[in-house]
């Protein structure tokens, strides 16, 4: 199987009045990478996903998707936000909210067919949360919601796994499993997780970028000592951000 | 009186569909602003010598977009644009019936409702927008529940976010017209979120939710309308009044209840 390039950003820059969130960033995901990109709050993480998936426009550089621009080709794309956004209490049923990932199959007007019905359990299934599916999504803990939005982006059988800062709030025994989860679905897609969470990420990742307004590539993660020594390449004001070295160098 | 309550009825219909997505998407202000800006049409009617309700229907339509469309495209604090609708609608209803020639006597049924008032040509017009109400609801539902849900997600996955959200915003106009008779344009904020939000209390799915306020409404309308005949207070009022009274109740009931039961835990 060819290695398809999925995702490609040429000399990105983002400003948000005036201040530099991203400057000129490169950056090529191909269909087998599981790359992690790490890097301080604040440095601009969530913006990258945000412009690889068309949400916020390049002030320079571009952006684009199988060769073609994000708005048009972002349904092959899994999207997974930050853990916070929606409203807890909201009434809607962990099934609802999966079968959202299929509105683009649907249509403005169109009812959800069976099949949609059946693709919405199968991704329940495939995050283990099947039993789940009748539940309110607010009476579940982090780390089960967690699962459901991921069955969000798999429902529409995405290439690539977008992933924003995806243990926030998870408690530690979840997390593991939230990683072996991750794991598994990477032989079937592309996954580009961002954290801040060093440690967890390094471990499960194939690849690390570092990310603060600056792109900083590191390619793939033979050993554990490349990752190492190429994280300890990153610009000094990333660690003095407080990322402890400690925790990279227990692999 | 058979008027009054079929006015009852057709009220509690679109503020039971329309207040739900009001309620749960949280766009109570914006909402607010669009009931305050139809006295600007209000107005126009009166001046123009127009029937009042029919007038406010384009005019509130209008600034309903008009929110909706420079609150999205311009870089100003959605809730900066609201007030600013908000105040000039009704200063501009003001004017209008200011400019108007005689003495505008029926101006505060307007502002505060007088459902034993409706004619039934007012009926007619309220019957008509509440099958617009129901029928784009029902074509439209799952979008609505998309934005209403998560918009930025909805706008990876393709959901025409912008289209939906100016076209909740043209329900509730159509619901704001359609409550003005009841309640009035300054109460109308009540009927958009009160039964709503004490059925949000009792269930979680979207069109129960919906079912539940619509009866939820006609209790409070007929309770109130009751009362404001028994005790001769102004109609509009009263329901107001009955509506938040029976929201504690409601809300200090489901609180008993949760804490007896407390959340099931998943199997």
């Amino acid at each position: 199987m060819a290695n398809k390039e999925l995702v490609r950003l040429e000399d990105v820059w983002v400003h948000y009045d005036h201040v530099a969130v991203l400057e000129d960033v490169n950056l090529s995901i191909k269909q087998e990478d599981f790359l992690g990109i790490i890097g301080p709050n604040g440095g601009g993480k969530t913006t990258l996903l945000k412009v690889i998936l068309g949400l916020v426009k390049p002030s320079s550089g571009k952006a684009s998707i199988l060769g073609g621009t994000p708005q048009r080709n972002r349904k092959f794309i899994g999207y997974v936000a930050q853990n916070s956004l929606f409203d807890r209490d909201f009434p809607i049923s962990v099934q609802d909210v999966v079968l959202m990932g299929r509105y683009g199959r649907v249509g403005l007007v169109k009812r959800f067919s069976e099949d949609d019905k059946r693709a919405a359990l199968e991704a329940l299934q495939n995050v283990e949360m099947l039993d789940y599916k009748d539940k309110q999504i607010g009476k579940l803990s982090g780390g089960e919601q967690q699962r459901v939005l991921i069955a969000r982006a798999l429902v529409a059988k995405p290439w690539m796994l977008l992933l924003d800062e995806p243990t926030t709030g998870v408690d530690m025994p979840m997390q593991t499993e939230f990683y072996e989860l991750l794991a598994r679905l990477k032989h079937s897609m592309s996954i580009v997780l961002v954290s801040h969470d060093i440690s967890a990420v390094s471990v499960y990742v194939d690849k690390i970028a570092c990310l603060n307004h600056q792109l900083y590539y590191h390619g793939s993660k033979e050993v554990g000592p490349d990752i190492l020594e190429a994280t300890y390449k990153c610009p000094i004001q990333m660690i003095a951000h407080g990322v402890p070295h400690r925790v990279l160098k227990e692999h | 009186m058979r008027n009054a309550l079929a006015a009852g009825i057709l009220a509690a219909v679109a503020c039971g569909i329309i207040g739900v997505y009001v309620v749960v998407k949280k766009i109570v202000f914006i909402s607010g602003g669009i009931a305050h800006a139809s006295f600007g049409g209000i107005g126009l009617g009166f001046l123009l010598g127009i029937n009042p309700v029919l007038v406010a229907l384009f005019f509130t339509v209008a600034s309903a977009l008009g929110m909706g469309i420079v609150s999205r495209r311009t870089r100003l604090p959605q809730d900066t644009v609201i007030g600013i609708f908000w105040a000039v609608g009704m200063a501009l209803g003001i004017i209008f019936v200011g400019l108007s020639p005689g003495y505008a006597g029926d101006l505060f049924s307007y502002l505060f409702g007088n459902i034993l008032l409706v004619p039934t040509s007012d009926l007619v017009l309220m019957l008509i927008l509440d099958a617009i109400i129901a029928l784009v609801v029902f074509l439209l539902y799952k979008g609505f529940l998309a934005i209403s849900f998560d918009e930025e997600f909805g706008t990876v996955v393709g959901v025409p976010v912008e289209f939906l959200y100016l076209t909740l915003l043209c329900l509730i106009a159509l619901t704001v017209v359609v409550l003005i008779r009841v309640v009035g344009v300054i109460l109308v904020i009540a009927m958009l979120t009160i039964p709503a939000a004490v059925a949000k209390q009792f269930t979680y799915d979207l069109k129960k939710m919906m079912l539940l306020s619509t009866l939820i409404g006609i209790v409070f309308i007929l309770c109130g309308l009751w009362l404001s005949y028994e005790l001769d207070l102004a109609s509009g009022a009263t329901i107001v009044i009955v509506s938040g009274v029976l929201f504690m109740v409601s809300f200090v009931l489901r609180t008993l209840i949760a804490r007896r039961r407390p959340i099931a835990q998943p199997p």
